[in-house]
């Protein structure tokens, strides 16, 4: 059976300005343009990368920080848009870029289900459905109707990673979410990765090699916003703690 | 030359609910761990309507009904000053969900100018409950009130994405902008009657389409009649081209956003 392409990334390149004067407020604006302090100083955090993954495929992004592991996410999810190149995405995508992140603060967990469904796409309905399922996943029965301010940061990637995937999107994008989350909790999402989302791709950022062996199938390593190498995952892990080693 | 592709992401539909869900966390937030709850909605222009009535109806007296005059104009500015200070406020507070999903990032002032729009409607029973108790007369000009509303919610959805844009980019526009929304409402004739501005500086009220705003929906509530056709033109045509503005500066700078928060 031939995998159809849900994520096609074409020469992307996205470029930063770092420049330190930059201001967020008009008074500073004004008395830096006066004094003709605006600058700009250019970093490119993407360098021509393309890459194509195939629907069910899970794969897992290494490098070192600054890499342009978590700009490509973002690029992808649709988020940040790119300064050079395209990206095309085939289905739906549910994105985990950070902790707690769509929940709001002041709601309770039930309450951010709702919302953080709505903004997925998904009705109220539908929701309705998914309901049980998540709670019962998250683990989270007793504390649902807390506000989400009182959780801790894994009950939150627990809640997080519940809603995105019931809602069993077509790919599914996880940037260092689970590793705050306890053992037990991290066993329990390789198996629903394994089980629910078998049909789905996923798009994986971790800086702890062995989860990506464990979650993936295929990896890519990043350097410098340039793709170093990408294929089998033991195979470009190896490849990655070799080089990290020597560093 | 970039561009990025994701199948029905810009499709209203599918967002219909997080636009309802977003509405209902406004209003739910607005009014959760108060005692009052729902209550404050009616208390706050009432308390408000009390004291410029005691303040003022005297040095005014030739206003009659005085609370009428003064809670149809003050319920109608604040529609518009809430909705687009909120407006404003909520493409910088959405940034948590913006910066990790994608979301039409107009949906948040769209809410945030819905949301102020049901504070309004729920204010409005106080207009009828004191316009029960000063025997004011209900006319069927009442129903024409919402076309001058409707095109209230347009202009100030149009200032709330203009004012947003512009704050992601210099915070400092929400302090000018609440100075800004305190000299209006001394400019408006909310709590004095407008005819007692010199010709000379009539041009505050003649420039300003929310004085239109103010005086058509005094026409419905207050004089019982309905408003002239210029009173209702002049704001329509400031508020398509506010919303124009608007939409024209998020669609250009949105990508920028993330960038700056």
């Amino acid at each position: 059976m031939s995998k159809k392409t849900v994520i096609e990334v074409n020469n992307v390149s996205m470029e930063f300005n770092l420049s330190e004067e930059k201001t967020d407020n008009l008074k500073e604006y004004v008395i830096k343009l006066l004094k003709r302090e605006i600058h700009f100083q250019s970093f490119w955090a993407l360098n021509n990368v393309s890459l194509k993954i195939y629907q069910g495929e899970k794969v897992g992004f290494v490098g070192l920080n600054g890499a342009g592991k978590s700009t490509l996410l973002k690029i992808i999810s649709g988020v940040l848009k790119p300064t050079k190149g395209s990206v095309k995405v085939d289905g739906s995508i549910a994105p985990l870029l950070a902790l707690g992140a769509g929940f709001d603060m002041d709601y309770t967990g039930r309450e951010n289900i709702y919302l953080n469904g709505a903004t997925l796409g998904y009705s109220r309905a539908e929701m309705d459905k998914k309901y049980e399922g998540i709670v019962e996943f998250s683990e989270l029965e007793d504390f649902i109707d807390v506000p989400v301010k009182n959780y801790s940061s894994g009950m939150r990637s627990r809640l997080g990673f519940s809603i995105a995937t019931s809602v069993s999107p077509d790919i599914l994008i996880l940037d260092e979410v689970l590793s705050v989350g306890d053992l037990s909790f991290q066993t329990k999402c390789q198996e629903r990765m394994r089980t629910v989302m078998s049909e789905a791709s996923m798009l994986f950022v971790s800086h702890s090699v062995s989860q990506v062996r464990k979650l993936c199938d295929k990896a890519i390593w990043l350097h410098k916003g340039s793709i170093i190498a990408s294929g089998e995952v033991n195979e470009i892990c190896d490849q990655y703690e070799a080089y990290v080693k020597n560093l | 030359m970039a561009e990025i592709q994701i199948k029905g992401l810009n499709d209203f539909s599918r967002y219909k609910s997080l636009l309802s869900e977003l509405v209902r966390k406004d209003i739910k937030k607005k009014y959760r761990r108060s005692v009052l709850g729902v209550l404050w909605s009616f208390l706050d222009p009432l308390l408000r309507m009390i004291v410029l009535t005691i303040v003022f109806s005297a040095l005014f007296h030739r206003v009659h009904n005085y609370p009428v005059y003064y809670l149809s104009g003050q319920l109608t500015l604040s529609l518009f000053t809430g909705g687009s200070t909120q407006a404003m406020q909520s493409l910088v507070s959405s940034s948590g969900i913006w910066k990790s999903i994608y979301v039409p990032k107009y949906l948040y002032a769209l809410s945030s100018v819905l949301s102020n729009f049901v504070t309004y409607a729920l204010s409005l029973i106080v207009l009828f409950a004191i316009m029960l108790v000063t025997n004011s007369e209900f006319t069927v000009f009442i129903i024409f009130a919402s076309l001058p509303i409707l095109i209230l919610l347009v202009m100030t959805l149009g200032v709330g994405l203009i004012l947003g844009t512009l704050n992601v980019f210099f915070r400092d526009i929400e302090h000018l902008y609440s100075v800004f929304c305190l000299m209006l409402l001394y400019a408006l004739p909310i709590f004095y009657p407008a005819d007692i501005l010199p010709e000379q500086f009539k041009f505050i009220q003649t420039y300003n389409p929310l004085f239109y705003i103010i005086s058509c929906v005094r026409d419905c509530f207050y004089y019982g009649k309905l408003y002239s056709l210029n009173d209702i033109i002049i704001p329509t045509i400031a508020a398509i081209i506010l919303l124009g503005i608007g939409i024209f500066l998020l669609k250009r700078y949105q990508d920028k956003f993330i960038l700056y928060v």
